[in-house]
């Protein structure tokens, strides 16, 4: 399975590891043209509104929705999910809005509140260490979309068919168990296509 | 549920990588920088530069500004406290500044001690112009790192050298056996534990911006070449005859920093940048770099 990582800014390093680890090639991508060949896309942690811009300006929100039109894996991280998110609290514009919730920006408050902790995952056997900074919560999601957990009864990761979204970073622990999720995502979803 | 570990710390300043961070004296500012694309801004009095031309004592700015900035932008704030001074530090901390610069820019409290950034929630970054100063900022609990360079100055001579240097110094420590790396934390003066993690890993164990002396785009993009993990904008945005395109311009070319077709596109027409100076001209007491060590 071929990953990309979307490098337009952010911790892209720490998931090509990740997903290395899981088995998987991984990319860093800062080019529309580089989505051709791969067979899942993960949108890094950093900060959503620079992303959002920098996907704007070079032409990648077009370019990945007609990605996930072909059934094609993503999976968003902090950021990414805010980026994934059809709708985001407090704004009238989303970004992608590719997956069906909506997200509360700095949910926990600045980054003195950031925090680590032990979360369950459906799917995933044992607890994983979930980094929580400066972190969103999904606060409503609609049909179709399943949540995968939650903490203190807010939703913290969801899965809308080819679509996997974590307000935390896996990617900050040498805990891979969630990007071997999504590289098996994305070789279900290669499978499909033939 | 834990908070202010060094995972949570360290992982705030892994998000900022490949962006830039930009300074700003005011709220309209700091909302120029954010639609810019700045991944966080540092809320200052003065930029370096006028630091640099005023003389006198430079404090940690005015609470009210921090205040400001922090209620109009929603990306991460940051602000400087003195070198050494414990209590501007925790002033910061407690109005919820997301990130704290020990910074060489504003006059030291103390010359001989840092803070000890362990005990903080908040993390910091500091200064360093070399490895050992690093690694001593490192274990005193900084959670990024920055070149010095010469702020205030538009000249990136400085910041270029201390990039360099620590990369060269990180090259040379992973080809050293374990008898010379004791010998090499001495020489260093850093905990021959963290000077081994360097070794073994070839890279600090945090993030290392590039600050001091970027003017253009161009400069943004060299210190990226160089290996820096993200840049940091002082003076130059705001002393620019145009802030808001000069400092999208940074950030594309930060973002795009091997993209040379891309970087001539964003540098046309960004008008006069900063005069900046010979570094040679400046004497020992003007240097900011050589505040600590």
């Amino acid at each position: 399975m071929k990953i990309g990582v979307l490098a337009l800014q952010g911790a892209v390093a720490e998931h090509i590891r990740g997903l290395e680890a899981a088995g998987a090639e991984a990319v860093a991508i800062k080019r529309t043209e580089e989505l051709e060949s791969l067979d899942g896309l993960v949108i890094p942690g950093g900060e959503s509104t620079t992303i959002g811009k920098l996907m704007r300006k070079y032409g990648f929100i077009d370019a990945i929705r007609e990605f996930s039109a072909q059934g094609k894996p993503l999976f968003g991280t902090c950021a990414g999910l805010i980026v994934l998110a059809k709708r985001i609290e407090g704004q009238d514009d989303a970004h992608l809005e590719l997956m069906n919730m909506t997200v509360q920006r700095n949910a926990f408050g600045r980054q003195r509140e950031s925090f680590e902790t032990d979360l369950d995952v459906k799917g995933i056997d044992e607890p994983i260490r979930a980094v929580f900074i400066r972190a969103p919560l999904i606060k409503q999601v609609g049909e179709g979309v399943d949540v995968i957990s939650t903490y203190k009864n807010e939703i913290v990761a969801a899965r809308e068919n080819h679509l996997l979204a974590c307000s935390f970073h896996p990617e900050l622990t040498d805990d891979y168990r969630l990007h071997a999720y999504f590289v098996n995502m994305a070789r279900e979803a290669a499978e499909r296509r033939g | 549920m834990e908070t202010g570990t060094s995972r949570v710390k360290r992982g705030m300043a892994e998000m900022q990588k490949g962006g830039v961070i930009m300074d700003v004296m005011n709220a309209e500012q700091a909302k120029i920088a954010e639609a810019a694309g700045a991944v966080a801004v540092m809320a200052l009095e003065r930029v370096p530069s006028d630091i640099r031309a005023a003389g006198g004592v430079a404090r940690m700015a005015d609470p009210t500004i921090v205040e400001e900035v922090t209620k109009v932008v929603s990306i991460p704030v940051m602000a400087k406290a003195r070198i050494g001074h414990y209590v501007e530090a925790k002033v910061l901390e407690s109005m919820g500044v997301d990130y704290i610069d020990e910074s060489e820019v504003l006059t030291p409290a103390d010359e001989v001690f840092h803070i000890n950034k362990n005990e903080f929630t908040v993390p910091f970054v500091c200064g360093a112009k070399d490895l050992g100063e690093a690694l001593r900022r490192i274990q005193e609990g900084a959670s990024m790192i920055r070149t010095k360079g010469e702020p205030g100055t538009g000249n990136i001579v400085e910041a270029v050298r201390h990039l360099r240097l620590i990369h060269g110094q990180i090259r040379k420590v992973q080809n050293l056996s374990k008898d010379e790396l004791f010998n090499e934390a001495k020489v260093l003066g850093v905990p021959y534990d963290l000077l081994l993690q360097v070794a073994e890993a070839g890279k600090l164990p945090v993030v290392n911006f590039a600050a001091g002396g970027v003017a253009t785009p161009a400069d943004a993009a060299l210190m990226m070449h160089l290996g820096a993990d993200g840049v940091f904008v002082g003076s130059g945005i705001f002393k620019s005859d145009n802030p808001e395109k000069f400092a999208r311009a940074i950030v594309e070319a930060t973002t795009h920093y091997t993209d040379y077709k891309l970087i001539a596109e964003v540098s046309k027409n960004l008008g006069t940048p900063m005069k900046g100076i010979d570094i040679k001209t400046l004497s020992g007491f003007d240097r900011m770099q050589d505040r600590s060590i």
